[in-house]
């Protein structure tokens, strides 16, 4: 067991390892913003469950490990890649192992118009200006100290830079696949959007081998005016994996963005979504989903801040909990006086499949305009005994009747992803956590 | 086809079927009739498998088989379909999902070959005809917000895409007009043959002007107190139940 002290001692001794590693990378202003990533981080503490934002969620079993940071690409089964991969004549493809950009399984080429797509670390070279106006702004690493770690060790992630008016038509597909051998990566990712531009963007994050390895990711979302944004992310990391990320996103006037949280891995999972609106007449539409079995334990804290009026948010959780397993919701939305008609509806909804799963829910709405329309609501029940009964007695086996009843729970929450290949990706993993 | 033997059956500690005897042989329609609270539902719901209910006494076989030996989904497998006298709402399941999985799963169990897509859509849309029901009843979620009456035809369309070899129909006629009542009817009639059989469960011998049984049974606090041919289901509506427990009280 390590002290957390001595744990923070650790990254920070690898940071100065990684710092060796950067040659002639070290002169650009990114590093700056690194460095002074690592001395926040070094200046706080892990969380514990003493703090209120993290106080059903017990990190130990992370802090009790030690990973180093990963330093070269490994051997990786093709067939375990194409599992995630969709249609790369449809979808343009970037393939990351253990943090490395993969050429090999990549396919970038042939780019539409107005699309800039690049590895960060490229990004920082070719478009200094644009990463930098924008990187470490949205998720600052002040005061979140996974941020700050994540942010110190920020070499390795996509940028996307969608131009005015563009229309993306290709989604773009970011695939993180990790081997599991006690390492720490940090993806890291940039993605703006400007005015008029539409994009839509999956992420997914999966790992193979034993051994255990720690995903510390953080994805930053400028969403300028007009623009729309539809943004799957699939966590199906192995089952011995932890997992902390945040999506931290911007939305301007009239700016619509559709988030799809989809966890079906992890030993530990915490993600944090944060979105504002800095501009009125926006959309935002939070959807989550979570499916855990054996002890896996998932929390999704999500916050919608409505600083200005006018402005939509739905947001939608839905979890299926199974055996031990234990989920964590907390959603906060935030109404400031400034925001006058705003509406804002959330709903958190649960299946316990077992008596020992867990869930532990707090919708949260913090109210100081007067003319507004907000709703919120959780529910934790299990399978409709009567529905069950039902499908029984139409001669359907008990498993796949109940996988039947999770999978119309689970649907509505993917079923207005608009790529069929997704839905489909998606009902696919589903039925096969299920069965 | 399906011999009952002397068959108890509780709910909560209370029991509600003290002692049922009902042999149905394969071509014969039976009608179970008596008044509310009788134990027609349940006696209905302990054959489909029922989990609620704690059988304490007796046996059901059927073709011979242990029935009660059988969880719900292998009744169903073995050819007993239960026609819900409130058949519920599944939203966000289709009922192509429903057929589909119902069917292969049948299937599977008799050792026949799945299903494909193809196959089951024709055979599918042969079926609806029978009911009257649209094609676009096969998109929609099971039963959501479907009017009693769609959802009686529902059952009877499901009924005819399965091929029970036993049918037991719940209070059917329960809450339908006299159009729909006589499209179910009409749909249950175009099904039999001489190797299924049916059971009728009703409150109103109205059912029983389109399905003609051939036995009569009254059931009236949890036994058969009574047995005759249709005739008797047409006394029964003339002159209530009254006088045939009367008459069994008598016999005790």
């Amino acid at each position: 067991m390590n002290s957390s002290a001595e744990l923070k001692e650790l990254f920070i001794k690898q940071f100065q390892s990684f710092e060796n590693t950067l040659n002639g990378e070290k002169e650009l202003p990114l590093h700056q913003i690194r460095k002074d990533a690592i001395e926040e981080f070094s200046n706080l503490n892990f969380p514990s469950i003493k703090d209120e934002e993290w106080k059903y969620t017990n990190i130990n079993p992370l802090l009790s490990k030690t990973f180093k940071p990963a330093d070269s690409i490994p051997e990786v089964d093709p067939e375990f890649i194409n599992k995630y991969l969709f249609d790369k004549k449809e979808f343009i493809t970037l393939v990351f192992v253990n943090g490395y950009f993969s050429k090999e399984f990549s396919d970038v080429d042939s780019l539409p118009k107005g699309l800039i797509l690049e590895t960060i670390s490229e990004a920082i070279k070719k478009h200094p200006e644009l990463v930098l106006n924008y990187f470490s702004k949205t998720a600052s690493a002040e005061k979140n100290i996974f941020t700050a770690l994540n942010t110190a060790f920020a070499d390795h992630g996509t940028f996307v830079f969608i131009e005015e008016n563009s229309i993306i038509e290709r989604p773009i597909q970011i695939l993180y696949v990790t081997k599991a051998d006690d390492i720490f990566v940090s993806p890291r990712n940039l993605f703006l959007i400007s005015k008029n531009a539409q994009v839509k963007i999956i992420e997914t994050y999966a790992g193979f081998g034993d051994r255990s390895y720690f995903t510390n990711q953080v994805t930053e979302f400028i969403v300028n005016d007009n623009a729309v944004v539809e943004h799957v992310r699939i966590q199906d990391e192995q089952l011995n994996a932890f997992h902390i990320s945040t999506l931290s996103v911007d939305l301007e006037k009239a700016s619509n963005f559709s988030s799809y949280n989809i966890n079906f891995g992890g030993s530990l999972v915490r993600n944090n979504v944060n979105t504002k609106f800095n501009g009125g007449f926006a959309e935002c539409r939070l959807n989550g989903l979570y499916v855990t079995q054996g002890s896996q334990f998932v929390d999704n804290h999500t916050s919608i801040d409505h600083a200005k009026p006018n402005c939509l948010s739905n947001e939608l959780y839905k979890g299926i909990l199974n055996d031990t397993s234990r989920g964590v919701f907390n959603g906060k939305v935030f109404v400031r006086q400034d925001a006058q008609k705003t509406n804002a509806y959330q709903q958190n909804k649960n299946i316990l499949l077992s008596n020992d799963a867990i869930v532990n829910t707090k919708p949260q709405l913090e109210i100081f305009a007067d003319d507004v329309k907000c709703s919120h609501g959780a529910t934790v029940g299990q399978l409709d005994k009567d529905q069950l009964f039902y499908l029984k007695a139409r001669g359907i086996q008990e498993k796949e009747a109940k996988a039947i009843l999770i999978y119309a729970f689970a649907s509505d929450v993917v079923h207005s992803i608009s790529m069929l290949q997704v839905r489909d990706h998606l009902e696919a993993l589903l039925a096969k956590k299920l069965l | 086809m399906i011999e009952i033997k002397n068959l108890h059956a509780n709910i909560d500690g209370r029991e509600i079927l003290k002692g049922i005897n009902l042999t149905v042989n394969k071509g014969e329609v039976h009608a179970i009739m008596g008044p509310n609270g009788s134990g027609k539902s349940t006696l209905a719901q302990v054959i489909a498998g029922r989990e609620d209910y704690e059988v304490t006494e007796g046996e059901i076989l059927f073709n011979g088989k242990n029935l009660l030996e059988l969880s719900t989904e292998a009744r169903a497998c073995e050819g007993i379909f239960l026609a819900f006298q409130y058949p519920v709402e599944i939203p966000g399941v289709s009922n192509t999902t429903l057929l589909k999985n119902a069917l292969n799963s049948i299937r599977k169990y008799r050792g026949e070959e799945e299903l494909d897509a193809m196959e089951f859509l024709t055979l599918v849309k042969k079926k609806m005809s029978l009911v009257e029901l649209s094609e676009d009843l096969l998109r929609r979620s099971v039963n959501e917000g479907f009017s009693g009456g769609e959802k009686k035809r529902n059952e009877i369309f499901q009924m005819a895409v399965l091929q029970p070899k036993l049918a037991i129909l719940d209070e059917t006629d329960s809450g339908l007009d006299i159009d729909a009542l006589r499209i179910v009817a009409n749909g249950v009639t175009k099904l039999k043959s001489p190797e299924n059989a049916t059971i009728v469960v009703t409150h109103y011998q109205r059912l029983l002007n389109y399905i003609i049984p051939d036995f009569v049974h009254v059931l009236y606090n949890g036994k058969i107190i009574k047995s005759g041919d249709k005739s008797l289901a047409l006394e029964l509506e003339n002159k209530g139940y009254d006088w045939v427990i009367e008459e069994a009280a008598e016999l005790v």
